[in-house]
């Protein structure tokens, strides 16, 4: 795909399947069957929000995880997983001081600095608030630079909320933070319901906003239909797509969309670049 | 004799081949080459030119493959097999990378290649084409396959211009065949008692300075071009005369990709899913198809564990597995995954189709599925986005 960055190219002479291996320095629970991993960085380690890391457990597998911390606190790098399979229930047997394989960073990245003076909206479903918060604690740290700002975040039950210490944070930071569940509990005071009707509450989403937003597809293409219902075009809506990410360097074919390889082509696209696909059932 | 110049000609006797094929090993190649087996004509060891089926040809259709004697043809009038060059720059199983757990941390180790040089007789125009699209797979992306890249430089190549066309081929379609296109070392072409060679590198002239040719005489190379360009004639008369038998396939490639792209919902993909079995046979003849997957294979103790790619199919469940189910759970799915992108993302991807009109999966289709067909049937019209 001609006008995406490829932000991962590598030295020929290096090898792609080489892992580095790197110390579980932490593990936080965070909501039921998810945890956040932070892993000693390898020397000269950066990366970019919204980018990928392949990490693996010998024996079980490699997975495909992205990146959840500061890109400016490179020492330590996050990744929030949800248990899931063969790979995620292997790392959920390790313990801080385990070593587990680390290649990456891959694949494109939140558009942050191309939106400086820009309003900009964040849109998350689920575990897929995790590959936006490196986006997030750029937009705070820099938070001037930006129009209005807004995280809306939804997830199943409230006990699924992910992150939800900080979000007082975001709001002291001038973050406007709204947040809604499908199905309350008791102690549930905010709105239910899903994402995309939660955008109409922002109400100065138009041309000069910009929208990213990952989680489930189809929370995706409905909060993609919802957005440019209020104004913003194809050209500055994001969406994080979620493919087989097997070898992360468009060797393996498991994760194409259409004409691109979501490995390095995606995982973020402009909807632009993929609206003829996005809606063709289980393409 | 000095070595001859890249593009130019020498003449041998038939049986000189088997000077080729020691001059080659003798410089240390393992030398493969088209032999009979289990009823079927694939790329194996070849030490003696006896072993070469000279005088036969293959009978191929849809889900059809036979060999048959004819007194009529040459030592390399049958066409492609059910192997391609794949397996020689792509094994269908290799180790990646070698884990031993030490009481800290794990030790990795890169399997060393059996970097042998493989030199490979009877190639034909779709398959140098397959390998050429295969380069741009591996080699010319961002990243670059170690594995791959040691076995290509390591190839050498002996091309055999085709006089023959089965009913399954449609490389005339493609602009891939019947002639040979650059790329090769050497270049066969078959007349009564001779071969002439045409030189296509410096590695090719060196070995032909070696195999005491001659000049072919006046009109001879014309003679062993006409062969060839009779048959891309032929193909390309095919809408004429409609012969299948002598004359091969053909897939329409205008707008082709924006006619796959712009069909996503034709009938046409759930009417072909109720043939296709999902079994995976097209994946593994084609040429190009070049997806895999990494296993992990580890000792009881678990300390010790080899990452091993292997072949993998669009046609698979597995393959397009994420944690939320598989993307592609139908056949239909999964035959619209690799007809679209054989045929139209590919170009968007590498800048070319994926697909050189070898026919190979037509033929190795237990039920005879025609991509060529398929294609049809989903209409020359073009919607508009």
């Amino acid at each position: 795909m001609p006008d995406l960055p490829t932000l991962s190219a590598a030295p020929a002479s290096v090898d792609p399947w080489q892992p580095a291996f790197v110390e579980i320095v932490a593990i936080h629970d965070e909501t039921p069957g998810v945890r956040t991993f932070d892993l000693a960085a390898p020397h000269g380690y950066t990366f970019e929000p919204g980018q990928f890391n392949m990490l693996y457990v010998p024996g079980y597998g490699e997975a495909a995880i992205s990146i959840s911390s500061h890109p400016k606190s490179p020492q330590v790098i996050s990744h929030t997983i949800r248990r899931a399979g063969n790979v995620t229930g292997a790392l959920f047997r390790c313990q801080p001081g385990d070593r587990i394989g680390l290649r990456g960073p891959f694949g494109s990245s939140w558009p942050v600095g191309r939106y400086r003076g820009a309003n900009v909206v964040i849109a998350a479903g689920g575990i897929g608030l995790a590959p936006l918060r490196p986006a997030i604690y750029q937009l705070a740290a820099h938070r001037e630079d930006y129009g209005r700002v807004a995280v809306v975040y939804g997830s199943r039950h409230p006990k699924d909320l992910l992150y939800r210490e900080t979000f007082d944070q975001w709001r002291r930071a001038d973050i406007e933070v709204l947040v809604t569940v499908d199905f309350a509990d008791d102690h549930w005071t905010g709105p239910i319901g899903v994402v995309p009707t939660l955008l109409e509450q922002l109400p100065w989403m138009g041309p000069h906003t910009t929208l990213w937003t990952c989680g489930p597809e189809i929370m995706m293409r409905f909060t993609a239909q919802q957005a440019l219902r209020q104004g913003i075009t194809p050209d500055h809506l994001y969406l994080s797509l979620e493919r087989n990410m097997n070898c992360a360097v468009g060797l393996c074919g498991h994760c194409q969309f259409g004409p691109s390889f979501v490995c390095k082509d995606g995982p973020v696209y402009a909807y632009r670049q993929i609206a003829p696909f996005l809606f063709v059932h289980d393409f | 004799m000095a070595s001859p110049r890249i593009g130019s000609w020498i003449k041998i006797p038939k049986e000189r081949l088997q000077q080729l094929i020691d001059t080659l090993a003798s410089d240390g190649y393992r030398v493969v080459g088209p032999r009979i087996r289990d009823g079927a004509i694939i790329l194996d060891d070849l030490t003696d030119i006896r072993q070469l089926p000279a005088g036969v040809v293959d009978e191929q259709d849809g889900g059809h493959y036979r060999l048959r004697e004819d007194p009529t043809a040459g030592w390399f009038d049958f066409v492609v097999g059910p192997q391609s060059l794949k397996p020689f720059v792509l094994p269908p199983r290799e180790p990646l990378l070698q884990l031993q757990r030490t009481s800290e941390t794990w030790q990795t180790e890169t399997p060393e290649i059996d970097d042998r040089p493989v030199a490979v007789l009877g190639l034909r125009g779709c398959d140098l084409h397959a390998l050429s699209i295969m380069d741009r797979v591996f080699l010319e992306g961002p990243y670059v396959d170690p594995r791959y890249e040691k076995r290509r430089a390591s190839l050498f190549l002996i091309g055999v211009h085709c006089r023959r066309a089965a009913p399954t081929c449609f490389c005339h379609s493609l602009k891939t065949g019947p002639a040979l296109p650059a790329g090769f070392d050497l270049g066969l072409s078959e007349l009564e008692e001779h071969f002439l060679l045409e030189v296509g590198s410096r590695r090719g002239a060196a070995v032909a300075a070696r195999l005491q040719g001659e000049e072919p005489a006046s009109g001879e190379i014309t003679r062993a071009r006409m062969a060839t360009r009779a048959l891309e004639q032929r193909m390309h008369d095919r809408p004429l005369h409609g012969d299948r038998r002598t004359a091969g396939r053909w897939l329409e490639t205008d707008h082709l990709r924006d006619r796959l792209l712009g069909n996503l919902e034709h009938p046409r993909w759930s009417e072909v899913a109720e043939r296709c079995l999902a079994c995976a046979n097209c994946t593994m003849v084609c040429p190009t198809c070049f997806c895999t997957t990494v296993e992990e294979v580890s000792d009881l103790s678990g300390d010790s564990v080899t990452r091993m790619r292997r072949w993998e199919s669009c046609f698979t469940w597995e393959h397009s597995y994420t944690t939320a189910g598989p993307v592609h759970p139908t056949t239909q799915s999964r035959y619209r995954q690799w007809l679209t992108h054989k045929l139209a993302s590919w170009h968007d991807q590498f800048g070319t189709s994926g697909c050189v009109g070898c026919g190979r999966c037509i033929t190795w289709c237990p039920v005879g599925i025609d991509l060529t067909e398929e294609v049809a049937a989903l209409g020359n019209e073009v919607p508009h986005a």
